[in-house]
């Protein structure tokens, strides 16, 4: 069993995404690798247009990579499945015509996980977890932003998947509220160690909440650098905090950028 | 110097006092209560134009051109009581639920094909651009022609009258779910049936209602239309046809009963049977304030 503690859970190799939009064939991706391990709180970050979204999609399932491979467990990912669950930014992503209960209980349900009593009991465990117990059977309208996100959470979380997909999860609220998820989302960590993907383009978002930073260029996205936090922000052998270290290397980034315009 | 200024200025905290207002909450006074009532400001309304309707009549005196409102309720109440009234509507409503049951299942046909293929997308475009615009009664001829003088001719304008309009609508709802609400069905594995009855039914439901609504008023409007230019079959007519006759024997009251039966129909769907659901749905869900 030693082998399966040192495998990662997801291998993503060389992989190239592409998407049509009206009149140009977007190239989001070149040739990007990164290895997710079980428990891994792995955020991916970059600036807009560095493709973090897409890739975070194709990891879901909804794009196929044009080039390179990704495998979850060893499996290679064909389609979206209930073992990656998506949390986007949208408040929409919460179906409206469904109390918060049943929102939870629907995922279970439609994906086939489990059923009647089980479901229902379950979904109360993770939404107590997220703190909603007094809201469980509360529309998602009557909800504020910020709860509305904890829903979403409890639900990506009640099928216990493999790996929690987190597109920006938090870039639609309020700087208050985002702080106190964020904590959240740690203190959730800390009691069931999933392992989550998440995409952001904040750097003190992902200095908090991510283990291990992946780093992307733009344009097309290609991986810049992989480094470790421990959330704290910590100073490094050469005396910058870690937060700088990434913000120097996304502005030395845009100032060869335009060097290379000019030039 | 202005940084004197901000720098001499204390900083201090306060004691947040709980119940400082006299008043946080406060019942409304009795007219307040009574305007905010929709159905009572409706009520008031219908009252004043029922009292002008007679003044006008009592004035023009001319039972022939303008029956008074008494007279009107009067033949109304009769035709209620005599049952005349109710087996016309009767007869009238049971042609155009047939039609609308028809119109709603080839609607929903139409949109399925138009969400599973590009062809059917096509299909439904062209054909509710061509025919929407087309007004159901002008196929009547057409119609009775091909049915003969019985109800299918009537219903077959009335499918045409419903399809349109909920077909329109229901496709135009689903193509305004929302990819993330997409993303999340595909994400816990629904596809095909399920997918549409679980995802894209009820996230497009807004829109799916209105369509309904919108069919339901055009299939009335039609069915009397359609009664009124031919009507009978098997010796009862429905309303339309009800207001015909009597208008041909100059029983002008009776005609207005007829038209007051019809608006009353009409409002009593709108009001009821719609506004009842849209209560128990899109309202309670927060689609639609």
């Amino acid at each position: 069993m030693n082998i399966t503690a040192s495998q990662p859970l997801l291998e993503v190799r060389r992989v190239t995404l592409q998407y049509k939009t009206k009149d140009h064939l977007v190239t989001a991706t070149y040739r990007v690798d990164f290895d997710v391990y079980r428990s891994d709180r792995f955020v991916i970050l970059g600036p807009s247009g560095c493709g973090k979204s897409t890739l975070l999609k194709a990891v879901g399932g909804y794009l196929p990579p044009v080039e390179g491979s990704m495998r979850l467990n060893g499996v290679e990912i064909r389609k979206p499945g209930s073992d990656r669950v998506m949390v986007f930014q949208e408040f929409d992503q919460l179906l409206a015509w469904k109390t918060v209960k049943q929102n939870v209980m629907f995922a279970l349900k439609a994906s086939g996980k489990l059923n009647g009593r089980e479901a229902e009991e379950r979904a109360m465990h993770y939404i107590g977890k997220v703190n909603l117990t007094k809201f469980s059977d509360s529309y998602p309208h009557t909800l504020s932003g910020g709860m509305k996100q904890r829903v979403a959470i409890a639900r990506g979380m009640a099928m216990e998947p493999a790996i929690l997909l987190m597109d920006e999860p938090f870039a639609a609220l309020d700087a208050l509220t985002r702080q106190k998820m964020q904590e959240e989302l740690l203190q959730l960590w800390e009691d069931t160690r999933f392992t989550v993907l998440f995409v952001t383009h904040s750097i003190p978002e992902a200095v908090l909440v991510g283990n291990r930073i992946l780093l992307m260029s733009p344009h097309p996205g290609q991986v810049k650098a992989e480094m470790n936090s421990d959330g704290t922000d910590r100073t490094g052998p050469d005396g910058r905090k870690l937060s700088e270290r990434i913000h120097h290397m996304l502005f030395a980034d845009e100032i060869e950028h335009e060097t290379v315009a000019h030039g | 110097m202005a940084e004197n200024v901000v720098l001499s200025r204390p900083e201090f905290v306060r004691e947040v006092v709980a119940d400082a207002y006299g008043v946080v909450e406060k019942p409304l006074t009795r007219w307040e209560k009574l305007y905010h009532n929709g159905a009572l400001r409706k009520a008031v309304l219908l009252a004043l134009l029922a009292a002008a309707w007679q003044i006008y009549a009592t004035a023009l005196n001319n039972p022939l051109l303008f029956p008074k409102f008494s007279e009107t309720f009067a033949a109304f109440y009769a035709g209620i009581v005599d049952g005349v009234l109710l087996t016309r509507a009767g007869f009238s409503i049971k042609v155009l639920l047939q039609g609308y049951v028809i119109g709603l299942a080839l609607a929903a046909l139409l949109t399925a094909l138009a969400i599973t293929s590009r062809i059917g997308n096509d299909l439904l475009e062209t054909l509710t651009s061509m025919f929407n615009p087309l007004p159901a009664i002008a196929l009547l001829p057409l119609a009775l022609i091909w049915f003969g003088l019985g109800n299918a001719s009537l219903v077959f304008v009335l499918v045409h009258s419903v399809l349109w309009a909920v077909a329109l609508n229901t496709h135009s709802g689903f193509l305004s779910v929302s990819q993330t609400m997409r993303m999340v069905g595909r994400n816990y594995g629904l596809s095909g049936p399920r997918y549409v009855a679980q995802i894209l039914m009820p996230a497009a439901f807004p829109s799916i209602l209105t369509g309904m609504k919108i069919g339901w008023a055009f299939a009335w409007r039609t069915l009397i239309a359609a009664e009124l230019v031919f009507g009978v079959s098997s010796g009862t007519g429905g309303l339309g046809w009800f207001i015909y006759e009597n208008k041909n024997q100059l029983e002008i009251a009776n005609v207005f009963a007829g038209l007051f039966s019809v608006i009353i129909i009409g409002l009593i769907v709108e009001n009821l049977v719609f506004q009842t659901v849209e209560k128990r749905t899109v309202r309670r869900w927060g689609m639609q304030s």
